[in-house]
């Protein structure tokens, strides 16, 4: 092994778990992630998985970092299978250097012949102290010894994450936990895996949380209490999130018939004066669209999670994919202004959606928080939110006798009254209507209706997120990138080193801030870094900016880029 | 109350003259001006079609919304807000055709509003096609063989589904469907009215006449408690009972939200807790 990738792994583990679905993945990510966190170390973790609740091959990476980690990795250094047959699941991934540890029928599989194997029977040990059901936590040992973890304060938090259950359960787990660690160090360990960087206190009282539950903390920091949708993937885990802490933060949160319901209710209790959310997917958005098209046309704020998977059509239903933006920009008939944020952080998980719901009201329109499979599903320490930095600015007015809820005004924004908050009443109507929001055909008002409407469009312009500048102001290459490919993109320019290359990432992508061009015709080369095959953000900057962009590194396969795939991709365009 | 509360003046309103939708229109501000019901606290949410211009001819506020889309956001409103009387009103098209699959399950979830649907067995707004309720045989611009799929039976669906209220009117006595309305507003819980109206432009089948002699009144014998026999009232094709078919009393949608358990306040109202989303985000901090 070379000495350089020695340096570098002792700052940077990676560990792939990879196994059948509800075959205990999951435990052991959960466990071993929460250990590593609440060690100090800074941890990072992304899964892939089918389709299915039982069977099939699923896996997560973990990195364990001694700096700030947020990106998928190709590399392997640690693989652990837990079942047989899913090594070949990540074969592609092995390298020379990856250590496999696991059964010997497990971890001798033909795709691993050449690597290096550390036999621990996890199942052997389990049945040892009490059954097979502990050879996951046999597991979340064996990789604690290999990583060199303080071993109290591992059994530690395996008491405390069993404390409920039974006295005898609880010492089953911290003998397995103690049995798979100690069974790791009466092996022959290979030199590089050990951490040897010092954990952090200040780590170890940061968040740990996924892209969902950013996402869920974001609606309620933006006052969300009304919540309306239809399960699926993977826009679930937010309507999961919000669910399961509804009733003690003041979120009523109802799963519709479909989510044709699921979007009229949201606006619905808009109009009463809620501020709704709907959190959706694919097909489940398309279904939506008649509904967004409404939110333009009565004023409703409305606040849209839309977490992409491929299509078209059921297309890869677990897999992720930023090929909706298209569809997010145009969806419903008629022409009415909106707002699209991309976070690609947690952090901007949580200030975007929060910002999603002030921005909803202030316009009176409807606001996308776009996301994707990838950032809901991925999970890592963060330092945390502010909630200062969050308020909540309502737009609501008392109404007077003669209040009109579509009154005409400059800047297209007309003071909003809910029913029975005042001596007016508030009437809302999909048909083209007058100020008072009754029915017309007087194309006089159309014309002034559709100008009110588009002004706002124009007024919100003031509110735009400005695109993130990161690297050399001087640059001559410029790498642009959207949405949940932030950190990917970063780290690869990070890797790549290059001081005339800069990233901008944008967090909005609609409307386009007004620096765009600027910032593009400065760089001699540029290229759109994305998760779609037809480069659709490339082609909004062309038509919303009126800039080139030179190149497009894009990827469709359903899984995302990894840093490796960034850095191959890049150096081949700019070579 | 006077029923001049609700008057829009003078107004160009977009019915036929002998539409049935007229004498609804004025049977329903009676019968809200009994209940005593202020337009300010009064919310009338529609979709698409004649009978759903509606909440355009009395004053209240109002959500006219999307074709067959009225029970989700009635349901959300008053949930948002139970102070609130929430009428959502259709036609039949709007209600069992285009927003079917939310009649029913918003009978499953009850929510405390009260659903009117004009039912004239056709389509008014796009000229005369088949309804929903269109008897078979029934022959349009559309189905010009005859209608071949059985009528849509509402109040059997409704029953079926343990609906908590459940009864058809008849728009040609006045006096009679101001008391059902008044008992299906009344309702804690979904309160469904079928009314009939002939549509005296595009059905000429199911008119006045018709209906005069093809309806009858549920009399005293008939025990609104008692499902079976309502069901079985519901299925009769021959002369179509009117009345009070069947009212089941349970909790609302609201309260099974449990939203209002502990706080009346109207979720509109209501602010963000900062100390309880604080703690929730102190969780995360705390590896569990």
């Amino acid at each position: 092994m070379r000495v350089t990738q020695q340096a570098a792994r002792k700052q940077d583990v990676s560990i792939v778990l990879c196994g059948q679905a509800g075959q205990g993945v999951q435990t052991v990510e959960h466990l071993l992630t929460r250990i590593l966190k609440a060690a100090g170390y800074h941890v990072f973790a992304t899964k892939e998985y089918m389709s299915r609740v039982r069977g099939g091959a699923n896996s997560t990476t973990i990195r364990v970092c001694s700096k700030r980690v947020a990106a998928p990795i190709s590399r392997m250094d640690i693989l652990v299978p837990l079942n047989k047959g899913t090594v070949a699941h990540v074969a592609e991934r092995l390298s020379p250097e990856t250590v496999l540890v696991g059964e010997r029928e497990v971890v001798a599989d033909e795709a691993a012949e050449s690597h290096r194997l550390l036999v621990v029977p996890f199942t052997q040990i389990a049945s040892d102290i009490g059954g097979k059901i502990y050879s996951n936590v046999v597991a979340v040992g064996a990789i604690a010894g290999l990583l060199g973890l303080d071993p109290e304060a591992v059994v530690a938090y395996v008491r405390r994450f069993f404390a409920k259950k039974s006295e005898d359960i609880v010492a089953n787990n911290v003998k397995a936990v103690q049995a798979g660690y100690d069974a790791v160090g009466k092996l022959d360990l290979p030199d590089g895996l050990k951490l040897t960087f010092k954990p952090s206190a200040k780590v170890a009282d940061e968040m740990l949380l996924s892209g969902a539950e950013a996402v869920g903390l974001g609606a309620i920091a933006g006052g969300c209490n009304f919540v309306s949708s239809y399960p699926m993937s993977p826009s679930t885990n937010v309507l999961t999130f919000l669910a399961q802490h509804g009733l003690e933060q003041g979120v009523l949160v109802e799963q519709a018939e479909d989510e044709i319901a699921a979007i009229n209710m949201a606006i619905g209790a808009a109009y009463a004066g809620a501020r709704a959310l709907v959190t959706t997917s694919g097909g489940g958005f398309a279904l939506m669209t008649e509904g967004v098209s409404l939110a333009g046309m009565l004023e409703c704020p409305v606040v849209i999670h839309l977490a992409q998977r491929p299509g078209p059509a059921t297309g890869l239903p677990t897999r992720t994919e930023q090929a909706d933006l298209e569809l997010a920009l145009y969806a419903g008939h008629g022409e009415f202004p909106r707002i699209l944020f991309a976070p690609g952080t947690l952090e901007q998980a949580f200030y975007l959606t929060q910002r999603a719901f002030n921005l909803a009201d202030k316009y009176q329109i409807p606001a996308f928080v776009l996301t994707d499979e990838y950032l809901i599903d991925s999970y890592y320490n963060c330092k945390g939110f502010d909630l200062s930095k969050a308020k909540v600015d309502r737009h609501i007015v008392k109404t007077a006798p003669d209040y009109r809820r579509y009154k005409l005004t400059k800047n297209g924004i007309s003071p909003r009254g809910i029913p029975g908050y005042g001596e007016g009443l508030v009437a809302v109507d999909s048909d083209e209507h007058d100020e008072e929001g009754h029915i017309t055909e007087d194309l006089n008002v159309r014309v002034a209706m559709v100008d009110k409407r588009l002004a706002k469009g124009e007024s919100l312009k003031k509110d735009i997120v400005r695109p993130e500048l990161i690297g050399p102001k001087n640059y001559k290459k410029l790498v642009i990138c959207w949405g949940s490919t932030y950190h990917v993109v970063r780290e690869a320019l990070a890797e790549l080193g290059r001081t005339d290359t800069a990233m901008l990432h944008y967090s909005q992508v609609y409307p386009l801030h007004s620096s765009t061009a600027g910032l593009i015709r400065k760089a001699r080369r540029t290229v759109v870094v994305e998760g779609n095959a037809t480069g659709q953000f490339r082609k909004l900057i062309r038509l919303y900016a009126g800039a080139d962009v030179d190149e497009a590194l894009v990827t469709y396969d359903g899984l995302g880029f990894t840093v490796e795939d960034v850095v191959e991709g890049l150096t081949e365009i700019f070579s | 109350m006077a029923t001049d509360v609700f008057e829009m003046g003078d107004i160009d309103i977009a019915w036929c003259p002998g539409c049935g939708n007229h004498p609804i229109l004025k049977t329903l501000k009676e019968a809200l001006a009994e209940l005593q019901i202020d337009p300010r606290q009064l919310v009338m949410v529609s979709g698409i079609g004649q009978a759903a211009k509606i909440p355009h001819y009395l004053k209240c506020h109002f959500f006219n919304g999307l074709h067959g889309r009225a029970l989700p956001p009635a349901t959300a409103i008053k949930a948002v807000n139970p102070k609130l009387t929430v009428i959502a009103e259709s036609g039949d098209g709007d209600m069992y055709g285009e927003g079917g699959n939310h009649f029913i399950h918003c009978i499953r979830r009850n929510p405390d509003i009260t659903n009117i649907v004009h039912d004239n067995m056709v389509y008014g707004l796009t000229k005369g096609q088949a309804s929903p309720t269109s008897r078979r045989g029934f022959k349009t611009p559309v189905q010009v063989a005859g209608v071949i799929l059985e009528p849509f039976n509402p109040l059997a669906v409704a029953i079926a589904l343990d609906a908590s209220f459940v009864a058809r009117a008849s728009s040609g006595d006045r006096e009679q469907t101001k008391e059902i309305f008044k008992k299906a507003i009344r309702h804690k819980g979904y309160a469904l009215v079928d009314i009939f109206q002939p549509c005296v432009t595009f059905n000429k089948l199911n008119t006045y006449q018709w209906f005069k002699d093809h309806v009858y009144y549920l009399d005293d014998s008939h025990d609104p408690a008692d499902r079976m026999a309502a069901f079985a009232k519901a299925t009769e094709t021959d002369r179509l009972p009117l009345g009070v078919f069947y009212v089941n009393p349970k909790n609302s949608f609201e309260e099974n939200t449990q939203m209002y358990r502990d706080d009346p306040r109207p979720l509109c109202e209501r602010d963000v807790d900062a100390a309880k989303l604080a703690a929730l985000i102190d969780t995360f901090r705390r590896a569990g």
